[in-house]
């Protein structure tokens, strides 16, 4: 299992976009990814559950990764919050 | 029969109606039997997800990219929405335990999400509401459906009637069918005004509840501009829209021929109309209308939407953009123009009672040297590939502006230093929208090369009107006497001191106001691109001999219903 956190830095926080991009790169892998913010933890997989969440600029969140092909996912989850959330 | 709503898009359209009815929710209160009846009802869920998806692939593949990227960003959220792991965990979990039918189970899941993206503080999300309930009626009207439904299924010279039209509504309408809409909610800046006014077809918003007295196929004549809906009209009355429509086409046409005509009254004298721009796409485009420039570039977008100020590179490169799409037409660079409305999530603007009156715009570039430098070397740097001038907001003074042209000379030092070549002769000029510049503006045309007359910041100062409150809207007048008068002087001065004087507020794209601006002596517009040819027809009929005896004649006027009315009747 493998959990990071990352700081949102876009100032709008999780914007639908994003999220959209980030659920359709988390169908590529096998593993259970989960998304957690204070004490809720979602499923990645759901738009709606990460919407939810209401996550703003600044906030930190975790995501945690169990399965298989987890190192695999989490090399493209990095590269996700580091590139996509910077170009809102 | 007529109707009328808020015009938001102009044009004649004559068409039958098509009502897009919401489908009406109503919960059946089916209690499920047997294992048989969940089994058979999972199924009928599964099978409206399947087919909503591929309805919504159908509008992706089918998406005509000239319409911007927006629409097709919103299709895909909706195909994640509709195949939502929660969502269908909920629903299927409703029919189990709960014995619901599919029906019933999907009206209280999608409510139960639509609540909580209005419930959130962040406004963004709360609007994402509207995507959710577009989802769950797609899925829900497809619940009893084999097929999917093909999207834009209307007869030619169709014109939608609807409550109002959700976002996959908008994005699907086929406008080579649709000729026109109209919608009960809504106003100028609602969704679909927007996509109206982008495809150019004529819309009318906010008609309220009576506009569901339209029945399928009535025949509707739409006035985009007026906001009039007549139902069923008699034949005389079609004819005569008819030749109004054709009017209508002919004058659109007519401008749009206009792009490349210079801009000179009849008697010879030359105008120059420019554009009011956020970016280099907009130079692009503006471009394209006719413009011979740009007026006023905006920078706020380069510091807005994003959590550390730009470097000195990155807003070079910004600049440098802009410079080359204008491909040397000139290009007027407004400086920083924060605070007010306009707050930035990485800098610590202080509360305060009156942020109109407060810590904004040159007022923080001169207590943050330190920021304003940067920009002022970017924009020296991106000089070299274009015509830039530098413009200063929100000067009441003189002194503000030699302070600002101190640092700008540090700012050219520090360059020269580097070795770095700038346009060492950059214009620098200052917008002209505080009562107080206005009326020294024979002291400040000293201290530029240019004034910018930025009128909606000058109306609202000068009449003690908040722009923002509805309740007060009707005396933020431009056409106020004191307004005119100011605008007139400060035009006067600046060619007394032979320096140019533009103009980049509204007023600048208000037709009414044409005449009377060239009669002041203006000869610099700078407007929303889309206003060039409008303006331009006006001008290219017009003589400066006319427009100074209605100069004089509006001077003479004292309310600003005499002068609007008088304009109006010499424009048209």
């Amino acid at each position: 299992m493998i959990t990071k956190d990352y700081i949102i830095t876009a100032a709008e926080g999780m914007h639908a976009r994003p999220a959209t991009n980030l659920v359709k790169l988390t169908k590529n892998y096998s593993s259970l990814i989960n998304l957690k913010k204070g004490d809720r933890t979602v499923k990645l997989s759901s738009l709606i559950n990460i919407l939810s969440l209401g996550i703003k600029g600044g906030e930190t969140i975790s995501i945690i990764i169990d399965g298989e092909d987890e190192t695999s996912a989490i090399i493209a989850i990095d590269a996700f919050f580091e590139e996509e959330l910077k170009h809102l | 029969m007529m109707i009328n709503g808020i015009g938001v898009s102009p044009g004649i359209a004559i068409g039958k109606a098509h009502l897009l009815k919401k489908q009406e929710a109503a919960l059946s209160g089916v209690v499920l039997l047997n294992n048989a009846d969940v089994v058979a009802e999972t199924a009928k869920f599964n099978n409206a997800v399947a087919l909503s998806v591929q309805e919504v692939e159908a509008m992706i593949s089918n998406y005509d990219q000239s319409q911007g990227k927006e629409g097709l960003e919103i299709l895909e959220t909706h195909i994640e929405l509709l195949s939502d792991p929660q969502i269908s965990e909920d629903v299927t979990g409703k029919i189990s335990k709960e014995k619901k039918n599919a029906n019933d189970a999907l009206i209280e899941v999608i409510a139960d999400a639509v609540q909580l993206f209005k419930n959130m503080d962040d406004e963004y999300l709360s609007a994402r509401a509207a995507d959710v309930q577009d989802i769950g009626d797609r899925l829900l009207r497809n619940l009893n459906a084999s097929t999917p439904t093909s999207f834009a299924s209307y007869e030619a010279d169709t014109i939608i009637i609807a409550e109002d039209l959700t976002p996959s509504d908008t994005i699907s309408m086929d406008t080579t069918l649709v000729v026109g809409f109209s919608t009960q909610v809504g106003g100028r800046t609602s969704h679909a005004a927007i996509i109206a006014r982008s495809r150019g077809i004529p819309a009318i918003v906010g008609c309220g509840a009576t506009l569901m007295d339209i029945k399928d196929e009535d025949l509707l004549i739409l006035d985009g501009q007026s906001g009039d809906i007549i139902i069923n009209p008699d034949r005389e009355t079609v004819e005569q829209y008819r030749i109004k429509q054709e009017n209508w086409l002919k004058q659109s046409n007519l401008l749009r021929s206009l792009k490349d005509t210079p801009a000179t009254t009849t008697d010879g004298l030359n105008v120059k109309l420019l554009a009011n721009i956020g970016d280099a796409n907009d130079m692009e485009q503006a471009i394209g209308f006719g413009a011979e420039g740009s007026g006023l570039l905006r920078t706020e977008l380069l510091f807005m939407g994003r959590d550390t100020l730009p470097g000195e590179d990155e807003q070079f490169e910004f600049y440098k953009a802009v410079a080359l799409k204008a491909k040397g037409k000139p290009v007027i660079v407004r400086t920083l123009d924060i605070g007010g409305d306009k707050q930035l999530p990485y800098f610590n603007f202080p509360a305060e009672q009156n942020p109109f009156l407060g810590y904004r715009a040159i007022r923080i570039c001169l207590d943050r040297p330190d920021i304003f430098i940067v920009q002022l070397k970017a924009i020296l740097r991106a000089s070299t590939f274009g015509q830039l001038k530098i413009m200063f907001p929100m000067i009441s003074n003189i002194q503000e502006v030699r302070a600002a042209k101190v640092i700008l000379q540090q700012a050219k030092d520090e360059l020269t230093k580097a070795g770095i070549s700038y346009d060492k002769n950059i214009p620098v000029g200052i917008m002209i929208e505080i009562p107080s510049a206005a009326i020294t503006a024979d002291l400040l045309a000293k201290g530029v090369d240019f004034f910018s007359i930025g009128t909606n910041d000058l109306c609202q100062y000068t009449l003690a009107v908040d722009r923002m409150n509805e309740q007060i809207k009707d005396l933020y007048d431009p056409y106020n006497p004191g307004v005119l008068r100011l605008i007139a002087y400060v035009i006067e001065q600046g060619h007394k001191n032979n320096i140019e004087v533009g103009m980049c507020g509204e007023l600048a794209s208000d037709p009414k106001a044409t005449l009377l601006l060239l009669g002041m002596g203006l000869t610099e517009f700078s407007m929303s691109a889309t206003a060039i040819p409008e303006i331009k027809n006006i001008i290219i009929n017009s003589s400066s001999t006319t427009a100074k005896q209605v100069h004089k004649r509006v001077m003479e006027m004292d309310s600003s219903a005499s002068i609007t009315a008088y304009l109006q009747e010499v424009t048209t």
